[in-house]
């Protein structure tokens, strides 16, 4: 357990019926746990008052209903919220997914000079890529894509001098020390090591994203029939 | 929901850039979706409220012009925002008035005189099957419209509406009409975000200086170019964007974030555009010049406040069927 009010925290306007609340310089785990708690926290407290909310690695943008009420009483709310200790060894921790991946040169077109930058080899790679528990820190970008962090210095690469105009769906990336899975096919400048069977978006089911902010995701090794089994399309 | 094929309009014109919008999207930034919407949510309003007690219905969303439409239904219509000259079966009609149609007349939009956003509203709305609780276009995201995969509207698509028996005819009075002619705009803002990365020198310059519309302007954000702003940060851990954020890249040139935009971010911003006026800039063209006053929290809120009571309070004119 620790309370939240120890971190460095501030709220700012954002806009007329905005305020961003920060927790700190840097993402971590714990930071994480507090941009979650204090997300369900004020989901709960404000109701239809709140219009939306965007958590990411260490803030939570809150837009509210201007008619309705104002920024003094959504800043009281958020530091309400903020007052309540986070456990963040527990079920605030978020759910924990795991994604099958096909990891290969044929699926995954950088893996082979993301090993040689690396001075790993290819099996290394895939290893160490599985080897930890990310966090999923923010969802933007495109409609479901969901970064994750943090990735193994290791295994950590820059991102395309020249981005890709087409990445498949399901391409499972690295940029820097961050990992995510496409969740749809568009342009983009990550290095592809595998592709993922599973859908990161489906507008079509409830809910359309297997992960949230604050969820875990592992990644397992599947192989190449496994991977068409589920469906999976190279 | 279960919708009559026969009933609505047939697109024999697209235009060049035609969306169905309602009031956009909402509570789904979590899972990365974007808003979406009007741009000129003021001129959508006022073609829905002309069209019957709607402020929100699914309607027409007309870039620069083009839209061809033939109708299969008697019912009520309406076109506000840019001068975007309307006909029905060739004859000149007004905008920011309801108009009768009935089956097969043919509604053509010219291309706009002024402005750049027009709005087609008709009575009930559109029937459009929603996505994440909106029939909201976003290109983009390949969400919503028509076919519930973001594809703005395409010659031969047939969109639903129900019958509606006449109503009186309406106009917005002259008054209430927005002139989009000087093609520029004064755009309040709420400092915010990262403003104290901004020096004073900085944000003097930025609310005295005209900034132009550049090409790259879309329902995504609008592109300024004016005297460049620099940041004392370079890039800042992505975060949330609201609806009008102003963002500062490293060339110190502004980006208006709009409708469309994206819902996380990591380039500083200086606060965010009142959205009382987002349809003001989105009705510029290419070259059109901005200025930037700045207002507090309390005056935003007062504005939005008195905003919704004027349009409450405004009756619409009553216009005799013998003119």
């Amino acid at each position: 357990m620790h309370n939240k009010t120890h971190s460095q925290q501030k709220i700012s306007i954002a806009g007329e019926n905005s305020l961003i609340v920060y927790f700190g310089e840097a993402p971590s785990e714990a930071v994480a746990s507090e941009v979650a708690a204090t997300a369900a926290q004020l989901r709960a407290t404000l109701g239809a008052l709140l219009i939306d909310l965007v958590p990411s690695y260490a803030s939570l943008l809150v837009i509210y209903d201007p008619f309705n009420t104002d920024h003094h009483a959504v800043r009281a709310a958020i530091r309400h919220a903020l007052a309540i200790p986070v456990d963040s060894d527990s079920s605030q921790a978020g759910a924990l997914v795991t994604l099958p991946v096909y990891y290969s040169s044929e699926s995954g077109p950088d893996l082979q000079l993301l090993a040689d930058n690396a001075g790993l080899s290819i099996e290394e790679v895939i290893s160490i890529h599985q080897q930890s528990e990310y966090r999923v820190y923010a969802i933007g970008f495109a409609p479901g894509f969901a970064y994750l962090g943090e990735l193994d210095p290791r295994i950590a690469a820059p991102r395309l001098a020249t981005p890709r105009q087409k990445v498949p769906r399901g391409a499972v990336a690295i940029a820097d020390r961050q990992t995510a899975v496409y969740p749809a096919e568009s342009p983009g400048g990550w290095n592809l090591i595998g592709l993922c069977p599973e859908l990161m978006f489906d507008p079509s089911v409830e809910p359309s994203m297997p992960v949230q902010v604050g969820d875990r995701v592992r990644f397992k090794a599947i192989d190449r029939e496994s991977f068409l089994d589920m469906g999976g399309l190279l | 929901m279960s919708i009559d094929r026969n009933s609505g309009f047939k697109v024999i014109q697209p235009g060049i850039f035609s969306l169905i919008e309602d009031a956009g999207r909402f509570g789904q930034h979590g899972i990365g979706l974007t808003t979406g919407g009007p741009l000129d949510r003021d001129a959508f309003r006022w073609a829905n409220r002309l069209c019957g007690d709607q402020q929100t219905a699914a309607a027409i969303e007309i870039t620069v012009g083009g839209l061809v439409l033939e109708s299969q239904i008697n019912t009520t219509i309406a076109v506000t925002g840019a001068t975007i000259p309307l006909s029905i079966n060739k004859q000149p009609r007004e905008l920011w008035q309801s108009h009768q149609v009935k089956v097969g007349d043919r509604i053509e939009l010219g291309f706009a005189t002024s402005g750049s956003r027009g709005y087609l509203a008709v009575a009930g709305g559109f029937t459009i099957e929603p996505i994440f609780n909106s029939a909201s276009t976003v290109p983009r995201e390949a969400l919503g419209g028509l076919h519930r995969d973001g594809t703005a509207l395409q010659t031969g698509d047939f969109i639903p509406c129900l019958d509606s028996l006449p109503g009186s005819q309406l106009r917005v009075s002259d008054s209430h009409r927005p002139d989009y002619s000087a093609n520029s705009a004064l755009l309040r803002v709420v400092l915010g975000y990262q403003q104290q990365a901004f020096s004073n020198i900085n944000k003097q310059l930025f609310f005295s200086s005209d900034y132009r519309v550049t090409e790259s302007s879309d329902r995504m954000g609008f592109r300024l170019k004016g005297p460049a702003i620099k940041p004392t940060l370079d890039g800042i851990l992505s975060e949330g964007i609201c609806l009008g954020a102003i963002q500062v890249p490293a060339d110190g040139q502004p980006i208006v974030l709009l409708n469309d935009r994206q819902t996380i971010g990591g380039y500083p911003k200086l606060g965010s555009v009142l959205s009382l006026d987002i349809g003001k800039l989105a009705q510029l063209l290419p070259g059109g010049t901005v200025r930037f006053e700045a207002i507090s929290i309390e005056q935003a809120h007062n504005l939005l406040l008195l905003d919704q009571q004027r349009f409450a309070n405004t009756l619409l004119e009553q216009i005799s069927l013998h003119e």
